[in-house]
């Protein structure tokens, strides 16, 4: 009966140190009946390596189940591999909320947001760069609004003005980045209209100095003063 | 290639005028021969005028399978439809007959350019939903070689309906519809109004509906360019000319009844150059009424509406022009970006105008105060009158407010029942309908158009069913009335 609890390293902050394998996250105290097949099959444990083995091997299989129950406590990003597909475990996961998207670069449409408006817990979305998102596409994304904190629009093509104004349903949100837009065609007075509509969210992107030009007194001085003799 | 050539080129001039229509393209310069064969002939022959082969290039064809009476938005819809629906590659030769090239009239250009679900009548919903899917990808329907692509400036900030007591079960049961047939709309109590629109005063207002997607305004003239563009590049013919005559011929049949009606079938239509004397005969199978304003007139000259009142015969066409005005403000603490087009429970409306604190819009006269559809003169008091004090109550930052331009247009006002007339006319068996639609007609256009194709090139309806905007409800009586118009 050397060491025989090794194998169960994994345990270690859970574990009590005492025998007994049912004694495992508080279990119940063994009462009647129980005792004595209880203490059976801890008899048997104890005798045969074969026994301490296979129950080593059903607690194993019972910590993995409760380790990939609460895997997501820390959240964490699911990405693709090197060739860009997801790994097929992913399957499992389907109960898990999905909180944030990075569809960065992709080249979602307008019948492709069908498959992000389904997600209602949904509070980040990045958008960045997707060439086909135009302003019809943000008139879809009012479904979000309840759950919506983070909004990303860094360079999209084909984003305008006009599609900015919609986003006035997503009254949840936190952060929006509108910068980089090259279809809007005045940003300093649209990022002023955008924060107006939606007053709890900070507008990140355009620097409201932008449309304005250096006035004649004040060209810029040059920073290493000659030093006077 | 000589061969394909010449039946075309005698009698009707010369054949520059289509790119691409031609497969392999033509290089022989039969404009460039013709003139040299005529001096040629002057040489010979001195003293004597040749004009063995007259020039006829800035006349229509002189054959045509279809004929479209104006060229508007609805017009060349039906013949992008009409071209694009065809069953073989230039099966169908269409000619768009438009009597004013600048448009300065047309209805589609003086458009506030807007587009909604929210109606009672399911095919209208149908009919804008489809709008705003062809919209939507429209650089795909419209698309030209080498042309830039199309940017219709489209806002799809919605529509506000507002609605009072009275109202307010009809506006309810109206939403269900337009729920139902997948318009997405919703209804908000004056208490969300005010929540979500803080410039908004709810007073009076006992219910809204206001659409979230597919809604909002466009460029009329865009889709007008875009249309125009596409439509030449199908190879459709186009002349400004004015329609004077139908030469037609008639034929007197029984009914099952054993009553005589009689038949008629446009053969010929008479088309007028600008400022001269020339006419050009057009032979055609078909004829399409799509003149707006004026579709009374063409309606007339065919024969419609000329009998005794109360038959068939006798049933006229009933649209007429009415003059709308819109006018166009500046309010420097008016509503926001977040605003839609919000049409109030008095019938004003008005949408913003750019990111510059502008706002236009205007209101439906009543009966009593039509004005006179004589030309599009702005009357200005009709805003300070009529349209101000509405604002000014729903929007009390409107009450201080400048009017910076305003311009008038017609609605091709149907006095029936205000909806569009699509299809044959049951007596002129091949003079077909695409007008009516008092103020909603470019924003039902591509829909319309498709409709009148199919009707034309399949004998019925298959995607969306108009048999309710056929000619004959207005011998029968039955109105298909539309209860939400603005």
């Amino acid at each position: 009966m050397a060491a025989p609890w090794l194998s169960l390293r994994l345990v270690a902050p859970m574990w009590n140190g005492t025998r007994g394998i049912h004694r495992l996250g508080g279990a119940v105290v063994p009462e009647g009946n129980q005792k004595k097949e209880r203490t059976m099959l801890q008899f048997l444990t104890n005798h045969f390596y074969d026994v301490e083995a296979l129950r080593g091997y059903l607690l194993q299989r019972e910590m993995s189940k409760v380790h990939m129950k609460n895997r997501f406590r820390d959240k964490e990003w699911i990405r693709p591999d090197k060739y860009g597909h997801f790994s097929p475990e992913f399957w499992n996961f389907r109960e898990v909320p999905v909180e944030a998207v990075d569809a960065s670069d992709c080249e979602i449409n307008y019948e492709g947001l069908d498959n992000l408006l389904l997600l209602k817990e949904l509070q980040s979305l990045s958008l960045q760069r997707c060439p086909h998102v135009d302003d019809w596409c943000l008139s879809r994304l009012y479904p979000l609004a309840d759950s919506l904190q983070e909004l990303s629009l860094a360079g999209c093509p084909r984003v305008s003005e006009r599609g900015l104004a919609c986003l006035h349903h997503l009254q949840n949100l936190r952060r929006l980045d509108i910068s980089d837009l090259p279809a809007v065609s005045n940003p300093g007075l649209t990022q002023i209209l955008v924060e107006e509509m939606l007053p709890n969210c900070k507008v990140v992107g355009v620097d409201w100095a932008e449309g304005l030009k250096l006035g004649p007194e004040e060209q810029p001085q040059d920073t290493a003063s000659p030093a006077l003799a | 290639m000589i061969r394909r050539v010449l039946p075309h080129g005698l009698g009707r001039g010369l054949l520059t005028r289509r790119p691409g229509t031609r497969r392999g393209g033509f290089s022989l310069d039969w404009d460039g021969k013709v003139s040299e064969i005529k001096k040629k002939i002057k040489s010979i022959l001195p003293g004597t005028s040749c004009d063995l082969l007259p020039d006829t290039s800035h006349l229509p064809p002189e054959h045509s399978d279809v004929v479209i009476v104006g060229g508007g938005v609805l017009g060349l819809s039906v013949a992008y439809w009409l071209k694009k629906l065809e069953s073989r590659r230039g099966g169908i030769r269409v000619l768009v007959v438009e009597r004013d090239y600048t448009y300065s009239q047309a209805s589609t250009g003086l458009s506030v350019g807007g587009i909604c679900q929210q109606f009672s009548l399911p095919e209208n919903i149908q009919l804008s939903l489809f709008s705003a899917s062809f919209l939507r990808n429209i650089n795909e329907y419209l698309a030209v070689t080498n042309a830039p692509p199309l940017d219709l400036q489209f806002n799809p900030s919605g529509y506000l309906l507002l609605a009072s007591e009275k109202d307010a079960a009809a506006m309810e049961s109206n939403v269900k519809v337009q729920k139902q047939e997948g318009a997405k709309v919703c209804l908000m109590s004056p208490d969300q109004l005010r929540n979500k629109f803080p410039w908004i005063s709810t007073e009076g207002v006992a219910l809204a509906s206001y659409g979230m997607e597919n809604e909002g305004w466009f460029d009329p003239w865009c889709l007008l360019q875009g249309l125009r563009q596409k439509v030449e590049s199908m190879g459709v013919f186009f002349c400004q000319g004015e329609v004077t005559r139908f030469v037609s011929s008639s034929q007197r049949m029984l009914t099952t009844d054993d009553e005589m009606v009689i038949l008629k079938r446009i053969h010929e239509v008479h088309v007028k150059m600008d400022h001269s004397l020339e006419y050009q005969p057009v032979e055609c199978s078909i004829v399409i009424n799509a003149a707006g304003a004026w579709s009374a007139q063409i309606a007339a000259l065919a024969g419609i509406g000329k009998g005794p009142p109360g038959t068939l015969q006798g049933t006229k066409l009933p649209v007429e022009p009415r003059k709308r005005y819109v006018y166009v403000w500046h309010c420097p603490q008016g509503p926001g970006l977040e605003t839609p087009l919000v049409a109030d429970t008095s019938g004003a409306y008005f949408r913003r105008e750019g990111l510059g604190s502008n706002y236009l819009g205007g209101r439906s006269p009543i009966e009593e105060e039509e004005p006179d559809p004589e030309n599009l003169e702005v009357d200005h008091d009709f805003f300070q009158e009529k349209v101000w004090p509405h604002l000014a109550l729903r929007v009390p930052a409107f009450e201080t407010l400048k009017v910076q331009t305003a311009w008038a247009g017609y609605y091709d006002y149907n006095t029936f029942d205000q909806n569009g007339v699509v299809g044959p006319h049951p007596l002129v068996v091949n003079m077909y309908f695409a007008t009516g639609f008092s103020g909603h007609g470019l924003q039902q256009a591509p829909g319309v158009g498709r409709a009148v194709a199919e009707m034309i090139l399949e004998g019925s309806f298959q995607t969306i069913d108009l048999s309710p905007f056929l000619f004959n409800r207005f011998y029968l009586g039955e109105k298909t009335q539309e209860n939400n118009t603005m």
